[in-house]
């Protein structure tokens, strides 16, 4: 667009235009600037009215969320003085620490279910984009729509047949069982975006390794895999993204061993009723890895929210 | 087939060593490359969803072992049809449906519209406002439920802030009028990034010619925006929202972390009613039943729906 293109708008628009979309960003910001700022506020801050902007920071929704308390008689506090920062902390409501609380399990169990089903998704995904992309498959198309049309059925749908079928192999509550359930769900999104950078690459490529004498499996092995890295990469975000918002499926079938953090972090409670300072700290460690790696994403997101329909 | 280089040389080459040089068969790889993809489908997806079916047609409870399973034919059809409670769970779903996609129609493409001015920064502020999208909507919608708390919640003193009404006057959550537009504000907030992203993308695959050419027709910029820019955004916009219509219409998380389906079954979607008669009453074969009308529906709608996607397309 030449400095002088009658379809440039005025830069009086601009600014018009600039103000309005800020605003917009601006507000569209305050839930989450709420989250993270109830995590460093005292619970009775949390609670006050009107609303506190202005606060004393604290680290109590952090200490309540990585650990349990109990509370104590005077005389066993004042027989055993805090012993670290954290200790501290809780004194002031007559507690000690007694351990820490399941909320380092549970996000745990979403890194290990979250990188499990996204490695299984990226590597059966691969393949089988990959095949789509260079081979004749007999019915292609419909076995990709196939694969496409598995993503509308409402998740509690499948998770009647699935809860039983777990319950009968003893993958109930597994994260085996959790792996194997996301990577299905994600093995679409997988296939589908996989396929479109794949046939980004020219297939002059592969040919020339052809030529030169090596196997089919050595070419995508080696001349496809490294071209298709950045694809690859972005598509395994995506995966991980889904699988670690994930919550429905969590809820029905994952309890005491394989629960995810989603579950878990609503039902953190405290003194008379939800712990929100405790709650909130969770929340901001639990979003905070995907709004990095959304930022990261940028230039691929139309791609994967729409299945690679836009490319852009 | 034969126009690649490779298969050429294929062809020129004896048998035994093309087998010996290409080692695998392309089509063996083919199959070998697909295979796991559907198998595990197969299995978690097809196979389930084949189950889903045979259950539909009995009474069986997953909560009782040891009760006799019977058939009873189309009964669970028949009963869920005709149970006016559901049809209260439809007209909520069509309710949210409805005002969740004029909503970020009408949001996300003026901010797209807006941010193809290309101001300065524009690349920054748009990564801002995507952010909320791909959040844990469970976790999102949880956190939700604090700002709309009466007194102490942001959002009601917000509201009070600019109307003067009093923020322990109304309660968005527990109020039977306001639940069902409590769940409508979020799921806006959350995804018109969506719709704003993909009405980006529409509006900057118009090529500046033709706004040249009608800027020289002396066209009104009023008639090019409703001539030139509509049009071509169109499809893009139809495919936003085929998305945010399948996905709302399985919504689940954001709700039942905000309402649960409350005050009484005003925001009670029908994946929250679903997932009550599945896995609280344990009615198994009669939410299998629904299940399968669910998905009927949605699979119904969606290919009605890409038909005249296409019709628009082909324009």
């Amino acid at each position: 667009m030449s400095a002088h293109s009658i379809t440039a708008a005025t830069s009086r628009a601009k600014w018009v235009a600039g103000t309005l979309v800020i605003l917009y960003a601006v507000i569209t910001m305050i839930p989450l600037a709420w989250i993270l700022m109830t995590g460093f506020k005292s619970p009775s801050d949390a609670i006050s009215y009107p609303p506190k902007v202005v606060f004393e920071p604290t680290l109590e929704g952090y200490v309540n969320l990585f650990t349990t308390r109990t509370r104590q008689t005077e005389e066993f506090l004042a027989a055993n003085p805090p012993e670290n920062w954290a200790d501290e902390i809780v004194r002031q409501y007559d507690m000690v620490i007694v351990g820490p609380s399941k909320f380092g399990e549970r996000f745990l169990n979403s890194v290990i279910i979250g990188f499990g089903s996204t490695f299984l998704s990226i590597f059966l995904g691969t393949l089988a984009a990959y095949a789509f992309s260079r081979f004749r498959i007999p019915l292609a198309d419909d076995l990709l729509f196939f694969i496409l049309s598995t993503r509308m059925m409402p998740p509690i749908a499948v998770a009647i047949p699935i809860f039983l079928m777990y319950r009968e192999l003893g993958l109930s509550d597994t994260h085996l069982g959790m792996i194997l359930l996301y990577t299905a769900v994600n093995i679409s999104l997988a296939v589908w975006l996989l396929k479109g950078f794949i046939d980004e690459i020219p297939r002059e490529y592969e040919e020339a390794a052809l030529i030169d004498g090596y196997t089919r499996f050595q070419a995508f092995y080696k001349v496809v895999l490294p071209q298709a890295a950045t694809g690859i990469a972005s598509t395994a975000i995506f995966c991980l993204i889904f699988a670690w918002n994930e919550y429905a499926f969590a809820v029905l079938l994952t309890s005491a061993t394989a629960q995810t953090a989603p579950p878990f972090i609503p039902t953190i409670i405290g003194i008379g009723g939800l712990d929100w300072p405790a709650v909130a700290a969770g929340a901001t460690i639990f979003l905070l890895p995907v709004m990095i790696f959304t930022i990261l994403l940028r230039k691929h997101l139309l791609r994967g929210i729409t299945f690679g329909a836009v490319r852009k | 087939m034969s126009s690649t280089p490779i298969d050429r040389v294929a062809q020129a080459t004896p048998k035994k060593v093309a087998r010996r040089i290409k080692g695998l068969s392309d089509r063996a790889i083919a199959w070998i490359f697909v295979a796991p993809t559907i198998f595990l489908l197969l299995a978690i997806n097809i196979f389930p969803l084949i189950w889903t079916i045979q259950l539909s047609f009995t009474n069986y409870r997953a909560n009782r072992l040891n009760r006799e399973v019977e058939n009873i034919g189309l009964r669970n059809y028949e009963r869920i049809l005709t149970d006016s409670d559901i049809w209260l769970n439809m007209q909520a779903t069509a309710h949210f449906l409805f005002w969740t996609i004029t909503l970020q129609v009408l949001i996300g493409f003026t901010l797209a519209w807006l941010i193809h001015r290309n101001f300065k920064g524009n690349a920054f502020w748009t990564t801002v406002i995507v952010l909320p999208m791909m959040l844990s909507p469970a976790v999102v919608g949880n956190f939700w439920k604090f700002l709309y708390q009466p007194q102490i919640g942001l959002f009601n003193y917000i509201v009070s802030f600019f109307t003067g009404r009093d923020p322990s006057s109304f309660q968005m959550l527990g109020d039977v009028d306001l639940a069902p537009w409590s769940i409508v504000i979020v799921d806006t907030w959350m995804w018109t990034p969506f719709v704003m992203l993909i009405c980006l993308a529409g509006l900057r695959s118009i090529p500046d010619y033709i706004y040249e050419a009608a800027e020289i027709d002396r066209a009104s910029k009023f008639r090019q925006f409703w001539t030139i820019t509509v049009p071509m955004v169109l499809p893009f916009l139809m495919l936003a929202v085929l998305f945010r219509g399948i996905e709302n219409f399985k919504m689940f998380d954001l709700v039942v972390q905000l309402t649960g389906g409350g005050p009484g079954s005003t925001t009670e979607l029908t994946s929250i009613n679903l997932k009550r008669e599945a896995f609280e009453k344990w009615r198994t074969g009669y939410a299998s039943a629904y299940a399968i009308i669910l998905f009927v529906t949605v699979f119904g709608l969606a290919s009605i729906y890409v038909k005249a996607l296409n019709k628009v397309k082909e324009r």
